[in-house]
């Protein structure tokens, strides 16, 4: 139990390396000081029910056991494939859904820390205004019947926040205007605005109340590839302009490392892989995040050394409500030995005592493979 | 390249669509050839009229659209076809339709029905096509799911669509498309609706299929990089007009109208680390009812040239080694 609490402690650990390990089991961390988020085995299980009495045989394991932290003014990716999870971790973070099992604690701009597992309903509202959430889809998440002055004022007007329609009008123009948007579209309706454009206007929305934390869960996948670019250098110059800091949810790995400072890979509910993005993009640890980087088709403009050697995946992702025993990756990975079928590899820092930067993998056998990454510029 | 002989020819194509908003010129004057074994990426944003293209060649054009100009040539056993004259219900192009030309779709489910088996869907498909019996027809059936990479094709055979994971319904389509040994596969986006290590595996065997069944192939995507892994050729769309073509190993290199260069500075390249720069084009693509006279790219156009782009449509120009382009900033050779 006290090998498990010390590699959990490790998850939690700033991105600097700290000077010394804390032993302490939660919370009051003095060597956390400037994470936003500390999320602490973090678990959803969803029942599954059948029957006329509706009775519980069985649950779906989406999030199990995830540890992470996001350190102020940074982005962290949440990659993987459908059904790993990394959706539902995002929302428990906010507690938009309740989570089953763990902790979140969020650290204030002023310092105070507040375990959002444990707010009630009220506190909760008043917390969620520190974080802004972004999702994929613009055409379902704005309401057709509002106005764009409605809909990017309405977090003011419920929260009682702003006295004036005057001030209102001005509030929505200054954030219009930090999108990159006229501020005289406000009166329009959703639908007379593109897709980009409508990105824009969600994005305004989370940014309204001055939030430190922004989710965005797949904010440019449902959009058009030149807007793509748009969408993702805004959300970049917002972050360095408001000092955001950044939950990312993406299944795409050219996003990742294009916008992420640190990445966490997910398969079927847990954490494989997290680190640096270009330290895991240059030489993954794990073979599932090897075959996810050499999966992604590249344009070949006749540069050397594009070409990769390709690894197919054998199968599908695994049922998380029939999660496999041992490794949940054993049944798809292609360097797959007998230990991977019956026991569990827990996730372990590699970088550990050579105080370098964390890198955690949960791998039996991350230290001996020689994995291939993607290559990345010399300069 | 060593020519293999012309399969398909498409000269001039236009498909409008007439509503109450006006008339909507989907695909407006776009020109290629497919040779028998050549695969072919029509790449281009939402609304580029590159769906449509496919649909005007198999003559599934959604009811208010009409194919109002052009021709689409189909050679076989040395004689043509025009698809555009042939009756879109009679028996011709029913016969060509999932015989010498099939398709696969985005969405596996919306292509089966949910109600039947995908081996009774597939044994329909070969019977309407070749003349055999229905245990036959079952035999292909298997064989096909086998080729695809079905696992356990006897068993899987029996299930229903909805029973099939993303991957697998991909791989029963395909099946489905290829159960009749067709000359042209056109596949409509067809790795968009699945996971990226379920992407790997259906390019893969597109790929593998292609090579061993030596049929042409038109891929239509918005993703640059499916199609280089693909293609031979490539077209590029901007509002119904095709705005450049050459080989793929060339357009990649040496991308010339302003369109191509954007969308391939647009995209974040894997490798490239986290500095990377996006030159993102500015502005999105206007609505189809509304197109900018002369060069349809030009309110978006870094290059734009006054007085020439926003009022004369330039022409296509024919540079050296297959590449064709519509731009004012070139000439002819």
């Amino acid at each position: 139990m006290a090998q498990a609490d010390a590699v959990h402690n490790d998850v939690n650990a700033a991105p600097e390396p700290s000077p010394e390990p804390n032993p302490g089991a939660d919370g009051s961390n003095p060597a956390k000081s400037d994470n936003v988020l500390v999320v602490d085995e973090l678990r959803k299980y969803f029942p599954v029910l059948r029957g006329f009495f509706r009775r519980q045989v069985g649950e779906v394991k989406a999030v199990d056991d995830v540890s992470f932290h996001v350190a102020r003014g940074e982005t962290l990716a949440l990659v993987g494939e459908s059904g790993c999870g990394k959706t539902t971790t995002g929302r428990c973070v906010m507690r938009a859904i309740e989570p089953s099992g763990g902790s979140v604690l969020f650290r204030k701009r002023d310092g105070e820390e507040i375990e959002i597992t444990a707010l009630t309903k009220p506190e909760l509202r008043s917390v969620q205004q520190h974080m802004g959430m972004i999702f994929q889809d613009p055409f379902s998440s704005l309401n057709p019947r509002l106005t764009v002055l409605e809909i990017i004022g309405e977090p003011f007007v419920t929260r009682k926040l702003i006295s004036s329609r005057r001030e209102l009008e001005e509030r929505v123009a200054q954030l219009l205007g930090s999108v990159r948007l006229d501020p005289t579209y406000m009166r329009r309706y959703p639908h007379a605005f593109s897709g980009g454009q409508r990105q824009r206007i969600a994005i305004a929305r989370a940014l309204a109340l001055d939030p430190d934390f922004v989710v965005a869960d797949e904010p440019v996948s449902a959009l058009d590839v030149s807007v793509q670019a748009q969408i993702l250098s805004l959300l970049k110059e917002l972050q360095s302009e408001l000092h955001l800091t950044y939950l990312f949810i993406t299944h795409n790995l050219s996003v990742v490392e294009y916008l992420s400072d640190r990445v966490s890979v997910m398969y079927v509910g847990q954490i494989v892989e997290l680190g640096r993005t270009d330290s895991i993009f240059r030489r993954p640890r794990h073979p599932y995040t090897e075959a996810l980087l050499s999966a992604v088709p590249v344009v070949e403009t006749g540069k050397a050394g594009r070409r990769r050697e390709r690894i197919i995946l054998e199968g599908d992702v695994a049922d998380p409500s029939n999660v496999p025993p041992g490794c949940t990756f054993h049944p798809r990975c292609p360097y797959v030995q007998d230990i991977c079928r019956i026991e569990e590899p827990r996730l372990v820092d590699l970088a550990g005592a050579n105080g370098i930067q964390p890198h955690f993998v949960r791998c039996h056998f991350a230290e001996e493979l020689d994995l291939q990454g993607v290559r990345s510029s010399p300069q | 390249m060593t020519q293999a002989p012309l399969l398909l020819s498409v000269d001039n194509l236009a498909t409008h669509f007439f509503s109450q908003e006006g008339i909507l010129e989907a695909v407006d004057g776009v020109s290629f050839d497919i040779h028998a074994g050549e695969a072919l990426g029509i790449a281009g944003e939402s609304g580029c009229g590159k769906s449509v293209t496919a649909q005007s060649i198999l003559r599934i054009v959604p009811k208010n659209g009409k194919i109002v100009m052009g021709e689409i040539s189909l050679f076989q056993n040395g004689e043509s076809v025009d698809l555009v004259q042939l009756d879109d219900r009679g028996q011709e192009i029913r016969q060509i339709r999932g015989g010498e030309i099939a398709m696969v779709f985005q969405e596996p489910m919306a292509a089966f029905s949910m109600v039947y088996t995908i081996g009774n869907q597939i044994t329909e498909v070969i019977r309407l096509h070749q003349d055999c019996s229905q245990n036959e027809a079952r035999e292909r059936a298997i064989e096909m799911l086998g080729r695809v990479g079905m696992p356990k094709p006897e068993q899987t055979i029996d299930a229903y669509p909805f029973a099939l994971s993303g991957g697998m319904r991909q791989r029963a389509m395909i099946a489905m498309a290829l159960s009749c040994h067709p000359a042209l596969l056109i596949a409509d986006e067809p790795t968009t609706a699945v996971d990226v290590t379920i992407q790997a595996q259906v390019l893969e065997l597109m790929k593998d299929l292609q090579r061993d069944m030596g049929m042409a192939l038109i891929v239509i995507t918005h993703d640059l990089a499916v199609i280089s892994e693909l293609c031979d050729r490539v077209m590029i769309m901007y509002l119904g007009k095709d705005v450049e073509s050459a080989p793929a190993d060339v357009i990649f290199r040496d991308p010339k109208h302003p369109y191509t260069v954007g969308l391939l500075r647009s995209v974040p390249e894997l490798g490239e680390g986290h500095s990377q720069e996006l030159d993102p084009i500015t502005g999105s693509v206007p609505s189809p009812y509304r197109r900018p006279a002369g060069c349809p790219f030009h309110p978006r156009c870094p290059e734009f040239i006054p007085d020439v782009c926003d009022v004369h449509l330039p022409p296509q120009i024919e540079l050296a080694g297959g590449h064709r382009v519509r731009c004012h900033l070139y000439v002819q050779d």
